[in-house]
């Protein structure tokens, strides 16, 4: 009994989700004590459909992206090739995880100027890390026998890599895409404050007009994205972790 | 002997080149809003000086292309680096019409750049060395104690960002303080209802994933959402709960701020204690039980102490999370460094967007290593005090 209970509360989650993107009408009375003054309860200025996709849609970009870079980073630096870059490429990790993510955006400001490029570049540089870092523990923790075993059976360096070591570390990777997207969902966000068209517009709005329903319903599809999209990566790491014998990191 | 060239040191060289011959050094602009003009090194700086400036960047550029001692790269680096540090300062004075005050020089892309090649060879250096963990404190202070030294000395005082500076010195202080404060105290609450709920959260079973799932949810909640939904609870309360208005809770301001900071802390420090309580050997607790400790004695001499470097690990991460975090209490009027930075997104100031950012990354920089070197030295010392 207990065990279909959170997929349950998951799928009410989904519906209740949907129904709010598509018919947020049907849930004014819910969110008009939380107003003063008459003021509008569903946010009035754009869809928030509309807005939705495209918070889905920059968090998206900038992920693959950033999944691309650092996948591609990490392989680099484990080859014999570039293992000179190993050392030096563990301390950036550390020291770029210590910028905050606003000041990151709003240095990108005068670069690339305002609307979703700077947020894209903000996501795409906050969102490497994680996804580097879990890269590189997967493709340096390989059970030392099974790369024996596919050197002995004389694959090449590239057959090891594409049919041993990324599949090995497939689950590790995924926790840094998964830990990169629940980042980048909520600094998404932030992006509105250089303009960019994201569910953050929702939110200022509220803290603008000091209108508390925007804000919490902002806050809130923005929160229901993030805990449905960690638990679907979940799944998968968990999925391909047991098809490759490997505990999810 | 064939010349070997070091692969870091070709990336290094490659950028530094493009961005001391064809980037440009420093920017020009009649007032502080108008777009500026690029100056190259040659024209920002002196006769003599540009030059100078250029061989520098070469020698330490060749320094770093070819296979070369770490200490002979360390020099190079520092010196390339303290040589931009303080000719940009000149640049300056340089570049600025004598009297006028509307003029504004600012670093440009190349600089920059310049920087940015320098601090990997420096990281690149100082990753190879291993250097202790007092010994990376001490660099830290090093470093800043020179920074301070050009602060005082003036002279970067003709640079726009200390132009900003200087129109807001009051303030600048007063939202420094009230950054750090919100930062440390958020994380001081954070650790007095953490520790206790993490202790109980290991002892607890059952409580155990509800708890930390309530964190995780958290979590998830956008920072500027959480922070704007405080607002209204922190509101009622104070025009509801006599004398909570007196102790400074208030709708907005810092109140709605240090509580969102705090419960965005929760989760680290309270995960990272269950993780380190469940990590301490079963053989050391049986150990314990045998010489008939008690609970409590067990818990403050036993588990605590080899779940330390754990429970440090999670301090770390809230304490870089709340200094990044803290910038957005600016948007609800909690104030810190935000205020500078939106100030200045709002004007298209990039200045004022730096005067915010620079000072911000800086403080979580500086945690980082502090709380790094912190955490190494205990870890180590618990290996040491208990020989396998």
């Amino acid at each position: 009994m207990k065990a279909w209970l959170p997929a349950l509360l998951r799928l009410a989650l989904v519906v209740l989700l949907i129904a709010f993107l598509t018919n947020p009408g049907l849930f004014e009375p819910l969110l008009k004590p939380l107003t003063e003054n008459n003021a509008p309860v569903i946010y009035n200025q754009g869809s928030l459909l509309t807005l939705t996709l495209l918070h889905l849609r920059i968090v998206l970009i900038a992920t693959v992206a950033a999944t691309i870079v650092a996948v591609a980073l990490a392989i680099l630096v484990t080859r014999p090739a570039g293992a000179e870059f190993l050392p030096l490429s563990r301390s950036l990790v550390n020291i770029g995880q210590t910028f905050p993510p606003v000041a990151v955006l709003a240095l990108a400001v005068p670069a690339v100027g305002f609307g979703e490029k700077p947020t894209l570049i903000a996501l795409f540089l906050y969102g490497l890390l994680p996804i580097f870092e879990n890269a590189l523990t997967g493709l340096t923790t390989l059970p030392a026998n099974v790369m024996e075993a596919a050197r002995g059976a004389g694959m090449t360096g590239w057959q090891r890599l594409v049919k041993v070591e990324l599949p090995l570390s497939a689950p590790i990777i995924l926790g840094g895409i998964r830990l990169s997207v629940v980042i980048g969902l909520a600094t998404a966000t932030i992006g509105s404050t250089v303009a960019a068209k994201t569910l953050g517009e929702v939110i200022i709005a509220g803290l603008l007009s000091n209108n508390l329903a925007f804000i919490l319903q902002g806050g809130l599809i923005v929160a229901a994205l993030a805990v449905l999209i960690y638990d679907g990566l979940s799944a998968v790491e968990r999925y391909t972790a047991r098809r490759m014998g490997r505990e999810a990191g | 002997m064939p010349i070997r060239f070091d692969k870091l040191g070709v990336v290094i060289a490659a950028i530094a080149g493009c961005a001391a011959f064809a980037a440009p050094f420093a920017t020009f602009r009649a007032n502080r809003i108008v777009p500026g003009q690029a100056r190259s090194i040659l024209e920002a700086l002196p006769p003599a000086a540009g030059p100078l400036l250029l061989a520098i960047v070469v020698t330490a550029a060749l320094v770093a292309l070819f296979k070369t001692p770490q200490q002979l790269r360390l020099a190079a680096s520092v010196a390339a680096l303290a040589a931009l540090a303080l000719l940009i300062g000149v640049a300056g004075t340089f570049l600025t019409p004598a009297g006028n005050t509307f003029a504004r020089i600012s670093p440009a892309s190349g600089f920059w750049i310049l920087i940015f090649a320098f601090t990997l060879l420096l990281a690149d250096v100082l990753t190879r060395l291993e250097l202790s963990p007092w010994a990376r404190v001490g660099v830290l202070v090093a470093a800043s104690a020179a920074v301070g030294l050009l602060l005082i000395s003036g002279s970067w005082n003709d640079l726009s960002i200390l132009k900003e500076y200087a129109n807001r010195a009051d303030s600048f202080w007063a939202e420094g303080s009230k950054h750090v404060t919100l930062a440390l105290g958020s994380l001081l609450a954070a650790v007095i209802i953490g520790l206790p709920l993490g202790i109980l959260c290991h002892r607890v079973e059952r409580l155990r994933a509800s708890v930390l799932n309530v964190l995780n949810i958290i979590q998830t909640i956008p920072s500027i959402a959480l922070f704007g939904l405080l607002i209204a609870p922190l509101g009622w309360i104070a025009s509801h709960v006599p004398g909570a208005a007196a102790l400074g809770i208030r709708g907005i301001g810092t109140a709605p701020a240090f509580v969102a900071l705090f419960l965005y802390s929760l989760l680290p420090v309270v995960a990272n204690t269950v993780v380190g309580l469940a990590g301490v050997p079963r053989a050391a607790n049986d150990a314990a039980r045998g010489m008939g400790m008690t609970d409590r004695q067990r818990l403050f001499g036993v588990e605590f102490p080899l779940a330390f470097p754990v429970i440090l690990t999670g301090i770390r991460i809230v304490l870089v999370q709340n200094i990044g975090l803290a910038t957005i209490a600016a948007l609800i009027g909690g104030g810190g460094f935000g205020v500078f930075v939106f100030q200045g997104v709002g004007q298209t100031a990039m200045d004022l967007v730096l005067l915010g950012a620079v000072p911000t990354v800086a403080l979580a920089f500086a945690a980082a290593i502090i709380l790094d070197a912190v955490i190494e030295m205990t870890s180590t010392r618990r290996r040491e005090a208990s020989p396998a």
